[in-house]
């Protein structure tokens, strides 16, 4: 027989100040077992998992936002405050707050424990990272610890296989206890005063209870000495972002062709299976080319998102806004506007999520209206494809591609214009010329853990192809539709496609779209592109798969390079490193500035960029005999 | 532009905004001059407090950034902080 409170699913929540290791240890604590979410009403993410203790009892787990008070300066920190006060409708209020502190850097994390103990909850303080502290030979008392703040304290290694194990004994062992029970909170937010007594408190409590290390640690002094020399730095940064994209480009090669010979052996396969009609070339031209062309850049994504992740495990993203913060504040942007403009290069949508972490308002709509100008990975997609159609695949200079180059140069046109936007946005949109503060802790640096790393990877694998399969997948087989109805008459001469739906369309906008050198079949392309940059390629393989009867088991890219002048590739490239051409993005950007107009400025000011942009490009090519 | 609070040692104190690399010493107050940022100089004074700039912490500025040497990287006690010049006028070493 079970009794009641072996039934009961506990539920604890995770908090901590940032960079000490919490989603580590949520990672480790519940595994691959997590859901990502939104709290209702706000944008904020909400991650929970699941883990059984060792006397088996379920615990529902959530890893709240990290803070350094429950002041709530931002909406990530008014979640972790009201969470963690149990003013959320929609969330149980937590059995027991698990406060995660890096065991190498207590001051702070000890100042946020004196905060918790007045919410009146059971309160449990993980010394993470006890390992490195102990090769540092930071002697910690736990039991003066304990007695001294009041609150139990256990220790734990996140990354390592069983560094969990006493923390979960003693979470079973503290339920059996009566510690487990809340009191009345006491809390109200925190004063000028409140803080300088506790952070005094804090200090007191690791002088009594915590040694100096014996062993500091200095690698990361003597890395920093490197990476954030004035000079060194900053070219290691720019080489680092550079071999970034020659990966990107590169390394995602055999891959991307394995993906594309998988995709086109079995449209080969479907039109032997299938009969001969409209089913086979649904099947073969609007399923499994349409979503093959897009699932072929699942590489590439892996890539870009594995150097980010690595990055940001190692410690070197907080460097990173530490050496751009001049630089970027010169176009009135914060340093920490650095690490969502980075996600950015990956896409745009947790780019913009990822300004939360900018607390100024001012700073954060700037960055939002420039976020998307970051070359994303769905534009790597048009990029690719007309770089490898168009520019001859040598080697300049001796060592440098000729197509990564090219590639380089888009990003930079990318960034550029992100920072001559924020430039003027600054100028005529703000009136205030206060700048606000630029104050980030730069952790120890840390090797990245292959677990985590491979966790992360694994999440935005599934985003992507999740996307890949719904938003795209409807818009290919929209696509396919206006490109194969009407039928032609009997009797027809030309191509099919000249008769469809697409075709009208696309030469209706033709008056308009026709000065940057587009020609129809392009047009088309763009109206599904709108849903999704990437689309536009999907869309192009359709058009040109439908029109070109026998061509169709040709690679697009062939086709594309038959068909178009050099003038009119340089001018789609140019109109994509501008053109709003993304659903998602401008519904994110309506969602984090709480109404449409920000939605519109941005899809107006880039519409209006790109049109030039492509006007300007194709012109000059022209001019210069590439028509 | 920033007034200085009346006290005895307040001739020997220089703002941490000052201070060049290389520099070590302790906090002696935290004073952040009104309307000089972006926000009141109480949440200034929040914002260094959270981050462990409080009087008696030791001080080095560890390294400077690469334009007009700002930002700067300084270790309070056991933790590394970036933040501007401006922002470290507030942090008043000795």
């Amino acid at each position: 027989m079970t009794n009641a409170t072996e039934i009961a699913t506990w539920h604890f929540a995770l908090v901590g100040t940032p960079n000490s290791g919490k989603t580590s240890l949520f990672n480790a604590l519940t595994g691959g077992r997590q859901k990502v979410a939104n709290y209702p009403g706000v944008t904020v993410e909400r991650k929970a998992g699941a883990f059984v203790t060792p006397s088996g009892h379920r615990v529902n787990l959530i890893d709240l936002p990290g803070t350094y008070s429950l002041r709530g300066r931002s909406p990530d920190e008014e979640i972790t405050r009201d969470v963690v006060l149990g003013r959320v409708a929609s969330e149980t209020s937590p059995d027991l707050l698990l406060c995660v502190a890096d065991a190498t850097n207590l001051r702070v994390a000890l100042r946020l424990v004196i905060e918790l103990k007045k919410v009146g909850r059971p309160l449990l303080l993980i010394l993470n990272m006890i390992d490195i502290a102990r090769r540092r030979g930071i002697d910690i008392n736990l039991e003066t610890l304990s007695a001294e703040l009041g609150v139990p304290v256990v220790t734990s290694t996140a990354v390592r296989r069983g560094g969990t194990e006493e923390l979960l004994r003693r979470i079973d062992a503290m339920a059996a206890s009566a510690a487990g029970q809340a009191v009345e909170s006491t809390w109200a937010p925190p004063t000028i005063a409140d803080l300088r007594g506790a952070q005094r408190e804090a200090d007191r409590v690791i002088k009594t209870a915590v040694g100096r290390p014996r062993r500091p640690d200095t690698i990361t002094g003597r890395v920093d000495a490197v990476l954030l020399n004035p000079v060194a730095g900053l070219l290691i940064l720019l080489a680092l972002l550079f071999v970034m994209f020659q990966a990107v480009f590169a390394w995602a090669k055999p891959l991307m062709d394995a993906i594309s010979s998988g995709f086109d052996a079995l449209g080969v396969l479907a039109q032997g299976v299938l009969p001969e009609g409209l089913l086979q070339s649904f099947v073969q031209n609007g399923v499994i080319s349409g979503v093959g062309s897009v699932i072929v850049f699942l590489p590439q994504i892996l890539i870009l998102f594995l150097f980010i992740l690595l990055l940001e495990d190692l410690g070197y993203m907080a460097r990173a806004a530490f050496l751009m913060d001049k630089i970027m504040g010169g176009a009135g942007l914060h340093g920490r506007a650095f690490i969502p403009l980075l996600s950015s290069f990956a896409c745009a949508i947790p780019g913009i999520m990822a300004t939360r972490v900018i607390d100024n308002k001012r700073d954060r709509l700037t960055t939002i209206l420039v976020a998307p100008l970051m070359t994303c990975s769905a534009r790597i997609q048009v990029y690719t494809l007309i770089i490898s159609a168009f520019i001859p695949d040598k080697t300049v200079w001796g060592f440098i591609g000729l197509q990564g180059l090219v590639m380089f140069g888009l990003y930079a046109a990318g960034i550029l214009s992100a920072l001559a936007v924020s430039f003027v946005a600054n100028r005529f949109f703000w009136r205030d010329n206060a700048t606000p503060p630029f104050m980030l802790e730069l952790p120890d640096y840390k090797l990245p853990r292959l677990r985590s790393v491979a966790l992360g990877l694994y999440m935005r694998a599934m985003m992507f192809l999740k996307r890949a399969g719904t938003t795209i997948f409807s818009m290919m087989v929209l696509i396919w539709f206006l490109a194969s109805f009407p039928r032609p008459p009997e009797g027809a001469t030309g191509p099919a496609i000249d008769y469809s739906l697409a075709a009208i369309i696309g030469k209706w906008l033709e008056p308009v779209l026709a000065p940057v050198g587009f020609n129809w079949q392009i047009n088309v392309a763009l109206i599904p592109g709108m849903a999704a940059r990437e689309v536009a390629v999907a869309s192009l393989g359709t058009v040109y798969a439908i029109e070109g009867g026998k061509e169709a088991a040709e690679q697009i890219g062939q086709a594309l390079a038959s068909k178009w002048s050099l003038a009119t590739a340089l001018a789609l490239l140019a109109w994509y490193i501008f053109a709003p051409q993304c659903a998602s993005t401008l519904a994110v950007i309506k969602r984090e500035t709480g109404g449409w107009r920000f939605m519109f400025i941005t899809f107006a000011y880039m519409l209006g960029l790109a049109y030039v942009a492509a006007f300007i490009t194709y012109h000059a090519a022209v001019a210069l005999g590439w028509g | 532009m920033s007034e200085r609070p009346p006290s005895s040692t307040a001739d020997q104190r220089t703002p941490l905004g000052l201070a060049a690399r290389g520099f070590r010493g302790h906090i002696q107050a935290i004073h952040v001059a009104e309307d000089a940022h972006g926000l009141s100089a109480a949440e200034i004074e929040q914002r260094l407090l959270e981050l462990g700039f409080v009087e008696g912490a030791e001080i080095e500025v560890l390294h400077e950034g690469p334009i007009g040497r700002d930002p700067i990287a300084v270790r309070v006690n056991d933790t590394t902080i970036a933040l501007r010049r401006r922002e470290a006028m507030a942090v008043l070493v000795l």
